[in-house]
């Protein structure tokens, strides 16, 4: 990576909604190029960060910093250089999706009519049928064709792909893997941690309005556990002894079965221990980011902070 | 799996083709959902008529001044507002009613049976609820059913409130029998319009589609009639269920059988919407949705377009309305002097209003009538921020280089210039025919000048509801007050006298009543700065608050 400029930089920021504490202490940067994965459950404070950082919203507290400018005080020049898909995309009723893109677009300072084109067919897209006539997926398309075919440098985006069907997520995947080839900085929220994966360099993840973990992917390697139930004829021993095998429960002596957790790297080797003592049956399910949050930040919500269950990470 | 403990369950009373069942659950699911609703029409339009008919006894109880009337109406400006001719020959309490407002309340009546229509059928499919309705046990016709009946219901309950109501009132000329007639001539033109809504609900996906077309029809049918009862045959009117109605003449003729021609059109109608609603799927139209353009026009790139684009429906309608309204009013200014001169009370209004004739003064009452109107539209068009913002589609717009001053100086630019050009329209309309109708040129300029002399006192309207949307958002609704207030001292006033200070509360009361009074310029120039004060007031609030996000 090139000596890099931050593209976001924020730090202990605050912001409550009367009783509620939406934001609490939140830090957060986010490096020019990079894909940015913004992992949280609902209503952990994702949309507002955005909000804060389009200057939609004003902070009760802290510093925030987008491409070099203050949000609120900047927010139109800055608004210039960045686009922004909001997680549920309301359209105008009387306006066709063809004319919303182009409106968003001017309005932000012009559009690539050759990309325009390319994305409408892309995403298969219909622009001549009118706001109030299209679902919930195709409005999140208008809106992402907008945002993608400008020139802006910054991309937030706030759940962008909820609503679509698999087959136009993997179309939105290309497109997000081109902008970064372009050099565009993004930041991608969502409650997927999949989702993320596959696209993002770096993660951060906030839950109640803080930033509890921020890292590569490779540096999170434990948080992409898969979680393995199975059924063995013989009692399975030693699988403790492993590598990467983490929180071994027996469930049912009698009949054989056990869970554990095994980093993503080593699942073949606990397979194959596993066949050893003939599988019977075998679940496997990635984590959930909420299975993540509980395990790994559980007991933080108890506000006694004493009942961790074993934070052995490797 | 053989349990003979448990009996089969019982199978629900349908018999297969049941395109029926569940539409008694379904009215009274409407009626319940209508509760409030229903009730505030039924009782709006049965008060106002009761009203009506007693201030009849009040404002001409004299022989003399009925003749007036009589004379008045007798133009056709006046039968094109009113109804057929006939019912002058008699022109008593009751005649008069029929006459005068048979024909205005039958549009009344026709609204209300459109909205209960379009609302409990189009409505709940273009939100996807009658999908989750029509899953359950519930025939294909049990929502266009159960919302005629509702109508039904509503227009009946009515009719029995007008027959009761007008026959207690005692009031010479209004008996029973034509109490009975007037209110069911109410019930009948309704249920056919609500006959026509349930044509046109087939017709397009989208209930305001439905409603406009349903409304359309009711214009119609009213141009048909004041056609008709101008011209000298009347034949024009036989072709509309409004002319049907009238021609029953209640309290002069008591003549029954036209409501067996609205009751057949009503079935003919029911009937087809009965069968064009098998013809589509449900939750689409009959009429494919129109597509627009796939790129959009130069104009429509930059905020004021835009909002341009947003306003352009209503700004066109309300600019269009008050030509009209200018025009009807203007082209009874010529009659003026003979019909209020004899009568007291608006004699006294006009005397405190000044002015060196009647025309003069009875248009500075109308200017009152009319920029109360032009309120309403500019209230309107001001609050549009405040309901895009909550509707969540400011979102996306102030998340570009479109700032916030701009976006709201868009709409604000649209409701001034909208509520400046609204007030022309209703000066010109009225200075049109007013001109023609009192054979004085020179009335044109003055009028469209009154008119115009109100715009300070709008755009003070507008800094009101930026105020509001900039510092209370929630509260934006409060922008309202203006113009009721301003119906309440600036026309009710007149009459009721009201003290001075309520009148200076409103920022209409400011403005100079041209033509009858003298321009005065202080007035206009100080509600312009006033106007100005208030707009930037409610821009600073806005840079300074939250936007409001879903």
């Amino acid at each position: 990576m090139t000596k890099a400029i931050a593209a976001i930089e924020v730090s202990g920021l605050h912001k409550s909604f009367g009783k509620t504490h939406a934001l609490d202490g939140l830090d957060l940067a986010v490096e020019t190029g990079e894909v940015h994965g913004f992992l949280g459950p609902n209503g952990a404070g994702k949309s507002t960060t955005i909000r804060v950082l389009l200057g939609l919203l004003r902070a009760d507290s802290g510093a925030a910093r987008v491409l070099g400018r203050d949000p609120w005080t900047d927010a139109v020049e800055l608004h210039r250089h960045l686009a922004y898909v909001p997680g549920d995309v309301e359209l105008w009723p009387t306006l066709t999706g063809g004319e919303a893109i182009d409106l968003l677009s001017r309005l932000r300072g012009g559009i690539n009519k050759q990309r325009r084109a390319d994305l409408i067919e892309r995403f298969d897209l219909d622009p001549t049928k009118k706001g109030r006539a299209y679902s919930k997926g195709n409005r999140q398309k208008v809106a992402i064709v907008a945002a993608l075919a400008s020139d802006a440098e910054l991309l937030l985006l706030d759940e962008p792909t909820a609503g679509l069907d698999p087959l136009m997520e993997v179309v939105f995947q290309d497109v997000i893997v081109e902008a970064k080839a372009a050099g565009k900085t993004v930041l991608l929220s969502s409650h997927i941690l999949a989702q993320v994966e596959k696209l993002a360099d770096r993660v951060s993840i906030i839950r109640l309005g803080q930033i509890v973990q921020s890292g590569t992917l490779s540096e999170m390697r434990h948080l992409t556990r898969t979680t393995i139930e199975v059924e063995t004829e013989r009692p399975a021993a030693g699988l403790d002894a492993l590598p990467g095998v983490h929180d071994l429960q027996t469930i049912d002596a009698a009949a054989g079965r056990v869970r554990f957790a095994v980093d993503g790297g080593q699942v073949d080797g606990a397979v194959r221990k596993l066949t050893e003592f003939g599988i019977r049956s075998l679940i496997s399910h990635p984590p959930t980011l909420e299975e993540l949050m509980l395990r790994h930040y559980g007991d933080e919500l108890a506000a006694n902070g004493h009942s961790g269950n074993g934070n052995g990470a490797a | 799996m053989t349990t003979a403990t448990k009996a089969p369950a019982p199978a629900a009373p349908v018999t297969s083709g049941n395109t029926l069942a569940g539409t008694r659950t379904l009215i009274r699911f409407n009626l319940r959902r209508d509760r409030v609703r229903l009730p505030v029409w039924i009782l709006a339009l049965f008060l106002g008529t009761i009203s009506t008919a007693n201030n009849y006894k009040q404002l001409y109880a004299d022989p003399e001044d009925r003749a007036n009337v009589v004379n008045t109406m007798d133009s056709p400006a006046g039968l094109a507002m009113s109804g057929p001719r006939h019912y002058l020959t008699d022109y008593n309490f009751g005649s008069m009613l029929g006459h005068q407002m048979l024909g205005f309340m039958a549009v009344l009546v026709g609204l209300m049976s459109v909205l209960i229509i379009t609302r409990h059928t189009r409505a709940e499919e273009e939100t996807n609820r009658a999908e989750l309705v029509r899953s359950t046990v519930v025939g294909r016709h049990a929502h266009l059913a159960a919302a005629l009946s509702v109508a039904v219901i509503a227009n009946l309950v009515l009719a029995l409130l007008l027959a009761v109501g007008l026959a207690g009132a005692g009031i010479d000329g209004i008996d029973g029998a034509g109490s009975l007639l007037y209110g069911l001539d109410h019930a009948a033109v309704g249920i056919v319009f609500a006959a026509v809504a349930a044509i046109t609900v087939q017709m397009t996906a989208h209930a305001r589609g439905a409603s406009g077309m349903a409304l359309a029809v009711i214009g119609l049918t009213y141009v048909l009639r004041a056609a008709g009862d101008t011209g000298s045959n009347g034949a024009l009117s036989w072709l509309s269920p409004i002319g049907w109605v009238q021609r029953t003449y209640p309290y002069v003729d008591n003549r029954w059988w036209p409501l067996l021609l609205c009751l057949a059109l009503a079935a003919a109608c029911a009937a087809a919407g009965f069968v064009l609603s098998t013809r589509r799927d449900v939750g689409a139209g009959l009429r494919a949705e129109k597509l627009g353009s796939p790129v959009a026009s130069d104009a429509l790139g930059t905020p004021l377009g835009f909002a341009l684009r947003l306003h352009r429906g209503t700004l066109v309608a309300f600019a269009a309305g008050l030509f009209l309204m200018g025009a009807m009013y203007g082209s009874i200014l010529g009659d003026a002097d003979d019909m209020l001169k004899d009568i007291d009370q608006i004699q006294e209004a006009l005397d405190r209003i000044g002015g060196s004739s009647i025309a003069e003064s009875f248009a500075s009452m109308v200017m009152v009538v009319i920029t109360v109107v032009a309120a309403v539209y500019v209230v309107m068009a001001a609050l549009r921020p405040r309901s895009e913002e909550t509707a969540g589609r400011a979102e996306p717009l102030l998340a570009t280089g479109l700032s916030r001053a701009r976006w709201v100086g868009s709409h604000l630019a649209v409701a001034m210039g909208g509520g400046t050009l609204v007030l022309l329209a209703a000066g010109l309309g009225f200075g049109i025919s007013g001109a023609a109708s009192t054979g004085d040129g020179g009335l044109f300029l003055k009028l469209v000048g009154a008119a115009l002399a109100y715009a300070p006192a709008l755009w003070v309207t507008v800094g009101v509801a930026v105020v509001l949307f900039g510092w209370f958002p929630r509260a934006s609704a409060f922008a309202w007050i203006v113009p009721v207030y301003a119906f309440l001292v600036g026309y009710l006033g007149q009459i009721l006298q009201f003290p001075d200070w309520m009148n200076n509360l409103s920022p209409f009361g400011h403005v100079p009543q041209l033509p009858a009074a003298d321009m005065s310029w202080t007035p206009m120039l100080l509600l312009t700065l006033v106007a100005a004060g208030l707009v930037w007031l409610g821009l600073e609030g806005f840079r300074r608050r939250d936007l409001e996000t879903k």
